[in-house]
């Protein structure tokens, strides 16, 4: 998600360089997606230092600790969230688990996001029989029921990160494959890239200098929400037993773990999920920015300053209720 | 409508196909049956006998003609488990899954008409924003994390409710309750969109200028005309239903599908997987010709030839960008419509 | 008798023929940047079985001032000012209640683009049925019934059968009756065109403008016709309102006005028309374009473009005030305007001083 969020920031950053208000001062100024992102800035670092500090608490057991609830001090900061059966810290395994689930859903993202996207790219530019067969394909792939898919294909290769990494970009692609393909057809028969073509640029390089930064604002936003599909489903498949293993850890595989001990310890299973859950609502709210951010007819909202938008904001409902009033003399 | 048919079957048949080959062939990589079926002391003709039985002792391509021979004969073979028709068992769990897919896209059509129509009326105004928070969370929950929820809410901490099976009202509360959020926060959100969108409408100034009132005017100049992106992806999330209610029939014990499909992976009955992804996959063919007759009623400037076209351009222009997936609504679609009440706040 | 109908503050026997009138109306729009004021003091009135037109160049105000009149301005735009009577209804304080009575009944609206006017979803019996379901109570046949007896009269062939089709079946031409057929319904008493033609080809704008006449006339409505274009006005118009960047910049019969300009940009607008007078000679346009609303100067709004300019326009902003009968204009020097040629370039040359 970093890589994804700070990719964004960059390219943005270089590009509009020279406009009045830069990426991060737009940022700034939408208060959600401030909090979004400063939210997923930590799941980042956690995932990135979190299980290096934690070193082994993860999986120490201590019997003294065993099923402590979460929120009481007198059991100290490492069991702040509450233990687990066997005694180990619920925080803790945590913070390993964002590792593990980041692990999965940032790769699978940046997979399915770089094939996807440099196929449609390509069949959109070159149409014709290229498109029809590429198109196809996404129609395929895409109507296989995807989690029994992955269920299938995970249940006859063994379910390890890796080849859940691969069903889930798979899976994905198609996605990525036509949205790209749709923005490179749309701009393949444009003015700038008839003129790129009379002066005799190959291809490729029409491809690389003219549509590909074009269509990448609007990928980057879809990978974000991808972000969010591909770490749900991912969490669904450990939840189904055929995602992340026992003894690696994963928030959808502790949900599953703590599900038996619903009755006695719902911490265990109601944490995890919240990790989820807040994940994937800022990816969502950081992505609905993006898409405004990025998109040049609506962008004038990010560029006033707050103030001013309240202002303007008054102004308008005051004007709303004076008319009213009149109306209703 | 012919045409139209005959267009539709021919561009499902390849897909379709697609789809069996690829799960008869990967349900046969799954294992060997036999070691799931047989005696661990069973002596190698019981297993050949066994194998012979089930036809698993021929090449993978023959089996494969076979089935599919099979299937042209509405025969679908027979469960290694239960040694009933395949067919049956996947017919007989269907209903389960359809009545509860229903029953979640009626409330959350219903609730998001009402929820996305009023956030329109006033873009940005409290209302708004709530709704669009509200919507966004419900649209990011999974869905297994709040059926536990549900259980431990209701169930354990309440009483209110059993924590499975299909027997009373009650027990359809928690299932319904989990699966309909996502449809719920994407249709909000999608609806909302296209009221905003179609309330700016000149249409909209025309209604007003005959002196109709403002219930008229939303509710049926407006929403007459947001009803058809709607409905693709109400149709979508339908299909997401039927597909994947995998998860919340495993835990909460609905007799459904998917319920079955996994079941079926798990014991390797491969004829019934095979029933069950054949029959889901004419069920969605089906549900998509409905969609599309449907969006032809809503919107006569589609005929039902152009459907389907008209159809996918109206999902594109609603995800992200032209020509963004159609089929991930619940993501794509998500926060669409609400970009424009997340600013500032 | 002009006199008495341009004035605003129309005289008392001029009230039964009157049938709106508008004074000192102001529209507020609200930017990003702050309140911008897009409609300013605007008045003038509409004669029953006449047709005014507000003649202007887009931008300038004119369409809003149509919106405001008939209670349809975006959410963004306002009424700041100004009172508007509908036959002596006050329009702007009305409710919610009494102003939807007031729509269609009293004031039909033809607006510009019929294929965006037009719910894409209902059939056209259906939309022109409305009104008489809603005002009148009709079930659904008598509607439609009454559907098709209008189609009858705008002239669309075969009702009977076209009654159910959709807008977009119809031609661009087609459309448009059936928008004017929809905003006559009820047979208002003031009926607003905004801008009815622009859309439809020169032969099809033609079969428009003289259905209108020809309805104006039947149901002797006051007609209030929204336009840019000179050419119509002298058609159509009994009465026009040229209006400049928010402003009515001069108001009077179309055969006084045009005949004798008494502000300069109505000249210089005439000027730029070709025509059998100035036949061989080069077209004219005024140079510049109409300011920006959000920089409107302090003084004569039309200051930046007008060849006459001097300092007393900087400095304070000219009243109407009247030029001729029934012809008020609101130039300091209405006098000197007048006094030039007719179609004279240096009414808009560079050759003014």
């Amino acid at each position: 998600m970093a890589t994804l969020e700070q990719a964004t920031q960059l390219t943005k950053g270089k590009k509009r360089s020279d406009s009045r208000v830069s990426m991060f001062t737009m940022l700034l100024r939408d208060r959600f997606a401030t909090v979004a992102a400063i939210f997923l800035t930590l799941v980042v670092l956690t995932a990135i230092f979190g299980p290096a500090l934690m070193g082994d608490r993860a999986t120490a057991q201590d019997l003294m600790f065993m099923n402590k609830a979460p929120f009481d001090p007198a059991n100290g900061w490492l069991y702040f969230l509450g233990s687990d059966s066997l005694g180990r810290s619920v925080l803790a395994r945590m913070v390993v688990a964002t590792q593990t689930t980041l692990l999965v859903a940032v790769p699978a993202v940046l997979v399915a996001l770089i094939i996807g996207s440099l196929w449609g790219v390509w069949a959109g530019y070159h149409r014709g029989r290229r498109e029809a067969v590429s198109m196809r394909i996404a129609d395929i792939i895409m109507s296989f029921p995807s989690l029994l898919l992955a269920v299938v294909v995970l249940f006859v290769f063994n379910p390890s990160a890796a080849n859940i990494v691969l069903i889930l970009a798979i899976t994905r692609i198609p996605i990525y494959l036509r949205t790209a393909r749709a923005e490179s057809a749309e701009l393949q028969s444009r003015t700038f890239v008839d003129a790129a073509r009379t002066f005799g640029t190959k291809s490729n390089s029409i491809i690389l200098r003219h549509v590909i930064p074009v269509v990448t604002p609007t990928l980057l936003t879809l990978a974000t929400l991808e972000f969010c599909f591909v770490m749900l489903a991912e969490s669904s498949l450990s939840f189904l037993g055929i995602g992340i293993q026992p003894p690696d850890v994963s928030w959808g595989l502790m949900v599953a773990q703590g599900r038996q001990y619903l009755q006695t310890a719902w911490w265990l299973s109601i944490l995890p999920g919240l990790a989820i859950v807040l994940t994937a609502v800022a990816a969502n709210v950081l992505a609905a920015w993006m898409r405004i951010a990025t998109d040049p007819a609506q962008r004038w909202r990010l560029e006033l300053d707050r103030k001013s938008t309240k202002a303007f904001e008054k102004a308008t409902r005051q004007a709303a209720k004076m008319q009213v009033k009149k109306g209703n003399d | 409508m012919l045409t139209y048919l005959r267009k539709r079957i021919i561009a499902s048949a390849l897909p379709l196909v697609v789809v069996i080959i690829g799960v008869f062939a990967l349900a046969r990589m799954t294992g060997n049956p036999a070691a799931l079926y047989l005696p661990l002391n069973a002596t190698d003709t019981m297993r050949e006998e066994f194998a012979a039985r089930n036809g698993l002792d021929q090449p993978i391509l023959v089996q494969m003609a076979q089935y599919f021979g099979g299937i042209f004969r509405l025969d679908f073979g027979t469960s290694m488990r239960t040694g009933e028709d395949a067919a049956t068992m996947a017919l007989r769990a269907f209903p389960a899954t359809l009545q509860l897919a229903a029953t979640t896209m009626i409330i959350a059509i219903l609730l998001a008409v009402v929820v996305g129509s009023v956030a329109a009326m006033k873009p940005n105004g409290i209302w708004d924003r709530c709704s669009s928070f509200i919507s966004m969370t419900a649209a990011s929950i999974p869905d297994f994390w709040l059926a536990i929820v549900g259980i431990w809410v209701f169930a354990i901490t309440l009483g209110w409710v059993p924590t499975s099976g299909v027997v009373g009202a009650a027990a359809w509360f928690l299932p319904v309750a989990t699966l309909v959020m996502r449809p719920f926060g994407t249709l909000v959100q999608v609806i909302r969109g296209a009221m905003v969108s179609a309330l700016s409408e000149p249409y909209i100034k025309l209604a007003r200028s005959k002196g109709a009132t403002e219930y008229r005017v939303i509710g049926q100049h407006a929403l007459r005309n947001a009803a058809a992106p709607g409905l693709t992806v109400a149709g979508d999330l339908t299909v997401g239903l039927v597909n994947g209610a995998v998860v919340v029939e495993t835990i909460f014990g609905w007799p459904g599908i998917g319920k079955l499909m996994i079941d079926s992976i798990m014991q390797r009955d491969f004829a019934v997987l095979q029933a069950c992804v054949l029959l889901t996959a004419v069920a969605i063919f089906i549900l998509n010709i409905l969609i599309d007759l449907g969006y032809a009623l809503l919107d006569p400037r589609v005929r039902p030839s152009a459907g389907a076209r008209k159809r996918r351009k109206a999902r594109a222009a609603q995800g992200p960008t032209q020509g963004s997936d159609p089929r991930t609504p619940q993501l794509v679609g998500a926060s669409m419509a609400t970009t424009e009440s997340i600013r500032g706040n | 008798m002009m006199t008495e109908m341009l004035d605003p503050v129309a005289k008392e026997q001029a009230m039964d023929e009157a049938v709106l009138q508008v004074q000192g109306l102001d529209v507020d729009i609200r930017t990003p940047k702050g309140t911008v004021r897009v409609v300013s003091s605007v008045g003038f009135s509409a004669r029953r079985g006449k047709t005014l037109a507000l003649l202007g160049e887009s931008g300038c105000g004119k369409s809003m001032t149509a919106k405001a009149i008939a209670g349809l301005l975006d959410p963004v735009a306002s009424v700041a000012g100004g009172k508007a009577y509908l036959d002596a209804q006050d329009l702007f304080s009305m409710n919610g209640k009494r102003r939807r009575a007031v729509a269609g009944e009293g004031l039909g609206i033809v607006f510009q683009d019929a294929l965006a006017a037009l719910n894409p979803v209902y059939t056209i019996g259906t939309q022109l049925g409305e009104a008489f379901r809603i005002h009148r109570g009709a079930s659904r046949k008598q509607a439609k019934a009454e559907a098709i007896e209008l189609m009858r009269r705008v002239g669309i062939p075969e009702p009977e059968t076209r009654v159910n089709s959709y807008p977009h079946q119809f031609s661009g031409g087609m459309r448009q009756r059936i928008l004017i057929a929809m905003a006559v319904a009820l047979s208002p008493k003031l009926l607003i065109a905004d801008e009815p033609t622009t859309a439809l080809d020169v032969t099809v704008q033609a079969q428009i403008m003289q259905l209108l006449r020809k309805l104006r006339s039947e149901e002797q409505m006051a007609v209030v016709l929204i336009t840019h274009d000179l050419a119509v006005v002298a058609e159509e118009a009994d009465d026009v309102c040229v209006m400049y960047a928010g402003n009515v910049v001069e108001q009077g019969s179309v055969q006084r006005v045009f005949a004798q300009p008494t502000h300069p940009y109505t000249k210089g607008l005439l000027s730029s028309v070709p025509t059998d007078a100035h036949r061989g000679q080069g077209l004219t346009s005024i140079p510049g374009s109409p300011p920006e609303l959000s920089k409107i100067p302090a003084g004569c709004v039309y200051q930046d473009r007008c060849p006459l300019a001097a300092a007393i326009c900087r400095e304070q902003r000219p009243e109407l005030h009247e030029t001729g009968p029934g012809q008020r204009s609101a130039c300091h020097f209405s006098q000197q305007v007048a006094e030039m040629k007719p179609i004279d370039d240096s009414a808009t040359g560079e050759d003014a001083h």
